[in-house]
């Protein structure tokens, strides 16, 4: 994996791991702006890793744009050699699919969408070759997926499926961005899956949406109190289907701050994984479920 | 004492020099959005350059003071008016308790900022009193400014720097006829043909109505032809989609090839359309005093070019401040 590099203005520098999204190219991401971190570059603003690229934003005041070229470029060379393992949590969310909220929004903007004749899940379901939608559920469902990048507005997970690449789910964006999508919702677009943190635009197809916060400014919700973001990129999740009794029971315990999400400790080794994809998986449940 | 809103216009934001170190996490840096009139409006009045201030749009706000305060408004023209006298932009005036702030109509420009003597003093949100309202943060209760508001101002008032004045030379506005926006080329540049690189540089675009904290849309120009290839994985369909990959602030998406958008304080982080490179630091300020409708060119500028148009921003700065302090 050769790096691009590119200077966005006088303030970013953009390196593009690889064009193609894979676990590989996030590891050295990940490699890369960790070691740019622990280096604490004078001048140095923001470390953003992304799926298969990231970003440096600098002060060229404090460092020069060479400069930073120059000790990020050796970074890279020392990343090549690090060890893909991470040591982790994994994240048990639980989805009402196909729920009266998604819906509604789908259904208002259909004429942005590539099938208006069908729901965004159903669309999806065909395309990648389902029979049905509860067979596309259990795909969607039944393997864990790795936060690969947090961004796009605060605090949105990009999740990549766990499976090996012709099981991988893809589905296009929607042909023309909404301007609504409910807060919580459960989306899709290329091959990530994502959790829109609030309410707002959005362009990817919505499948459906957790009880769960996973942002709150004012960190009045428990397990937000120590900071207000709950991803991290390198975090695992699973996604638990619930049905509506389940969702309002966890909407109700939120309110009340008496809901704890199931959230267990893991170690990822990306070598194990690309050798045993499904017996990975299976130890990351039992991780998950072991108490 | 606080501030009393009696109207508070079209859009009307509390904003100061915003809060970085949080963009990896797809909170942006906000501010506003006219950085340099911020620091000129705070000097003004005494405080220090970062103070929270209310950035207008279009259109000013309507204030009742209930202690006696300084006054400036930088970036846009919108005159301000004490019980409906008219005060000159950019310089410092006084208004005693119980005055009303008013303002005429914009004459030129899109953000007025609006610094007060002790500066606005509302909560901070990560370190900041910015409002970033896509994530309910800073400003109040994580919202702009709405009608009935009460502003509570700081303490630390230095002495008042009344009738002194940013010199005409040192303001800076969008003036008349195309504006030129220079930018780096770079990001995902090579995805376009050259004869598409050509016409986006040669084209005269023009800002749309969908210009706002987070960016500015532009049209008119030829759409972009893409350089041909097998779409990578995980980029999605569109042959402007790439891989999702963080956005610089002033990046220059074009979803689709056809209208560029550039994003501005409030940007989402990241996302899945490809850049054609990205505005240079220096011109970032002049975006935000850019109304829709107006024709705007994109000057091509190599990273040298860059830095010294930063320089000579930081140039009239420091002229500004030696001319108030």
């Amino acid at each position: 994996m050769k790096c691009r590099y590119t200077f966005g203005g006088d303030e970013h520098l953009f390196v593009e791991v690889d064009e193609a999204m894979s676990l590989e190219a996030f590891f050295v991401s990940l490699a890369v702006t960790n070691a740019v971190r622990d280096a604490k570059i004078k001048g140095v603003t923001e470390i953003c890793p992304a799926n298969a690229s990231f970003q440096i934003k600098f002060n060229p005041d404090l460092v020069t744009p060479d400069n930073l070229l120059g000790m990020v470029k050796e970074m890279e060379k020392d990343a090549e050699k690090a060890e893909s393992k991470l040591d982790t949590r994994i994240i048990e969310i639980p989805v009402w699919y196909q729920d009266p909220y998604t819906h509604e929004t789908l259904m208002r903007f259909r004429e942005r969408h590539q099938d208006p004749n069908s729901t965004d899940i159903e669309y999806a379901a065909s395309i990648n070759g389902y029979k049905d939608v509860p067979s596309f559920i259990e795909a969607h469902s039944s393997a864990p997926w790795f936060v690969s990048m947090v961004g796009f507005v605060s605090g949105l997970p990009f999740l990549y499926q766990m499976v090996d690449r012709p099981r991988q789910i893809e589905v296009p964006k929607y042909l023309r961005p909404r301007t609504d999508t409910p807060k919580l919702t459960v989306g899709y677009g290329g091959c990530f899956s994502c959790i829109y943190s609030v309410r707002g635009a959005g362009g990817y197809q919505m499948f459906g949406i957790t009880p769960m916060p996973i942002y709150d400014p004012e960190q009045k919700v428990r397990y937000l109190r120590d900071f207000m973001v709950l991803f991290k990129p390198g975090d695992i999740v699973k996604w638990k289907p619930v049905d509506e009794t389940e969702y309002k029971a966890i909407v109700e315990a939120v309110d009340k701050d008496d809901f704890e999400p199931r959230i267990r400790p893991v170690t990822f080794d990306l070598e194990a994984y690309n050798s045993d994809i499904d017996g990975t998986n299976t130890k990351l449940m039992e991780a998950l479920n072991a108490d | 004492m606080p501030i009393k809103v009696i109207s508070a216009g079209v859009l009307t934001t509390i904003q100061d020099l915003g809060r970085p170190g949080y963009y990896h996490l797809g909170i942006p840096m906000g501010g506003a959005m006219d950085r340099y009139a911020l620091r000129c409006a705070n000097l003004l009045v005494g405080n220090d350059e970062g103070a929270g201030c209310l950035e207008a749009t279009f259109m000013g706000p309507e204030l009742e003071f209930t202690e006696d305060a300084t006054v400036a408004v930088c970036g846009a023209e919108l005159p301000p008016k004490v019980n409906g006298e008219e005060q000159p932009t950019w310089t410092a005036f006084d208004v005693k308790s119980g005055d009303r702030l008013g303002f005429d109509y914009l004459r030129s420009g899109a953000r007025a900022v609006i610094a007060i003597s002790g500066g606005i003093d509302t909560p901070a949100a990560l370190g900041s009193r910015s409002t970033y309202a896509i994530g309910a943060l800073g400003g109040i209760e994580g919202r702009p400014v709405q009608d009935g508001d009460t502003l509570p101002l700081g303490k630390n008032k230095a002495p008042g720097r009344t009738g002194k004045s940013v010199a005409e030379k040192l303001r800076r506005g969008p003036g008349t006829g195309d504006v030129t926006l220079r930018m780096m080329p770079g990001l995902y540049w090579h995805r376009i043909t050259s004869e598409s690189q050509k016409s986006f540089l040669a084209d005269t675009w023009k800002v749309a109505m969908e210009a706002d904290r987070m960016g500015y849309r532009f049209q008119g120009g030829k759409p972009l032809e893409f350089v041909e290839r097998k779409q990578p994985f995980g980029a999605g369909s569109d042959p402007s989609n790439i891989t999702d990959a963080c956005y610089p602030y002033g990046s220059i998406q074009v979803p689709g090839g056809t209208e560029p958008i550039i994003l501005h304080r409030d940007a989402v982080s990241g996302g899945g359309y490809f850049m054609v490179g990205t505005i240079i630091s220096a011109d970032m300020d002049l975006i935000g005093q850019l109304q829709p409708a107006t024709p705007v060119r994109f000057a091509e500028v190599d990273m040298d070019t860059a830095l010294k148009a930063r320089h000579d921003r930081q140039q009239s700065l420091e002229e500004v401040r030696k001319l108030i302090n």
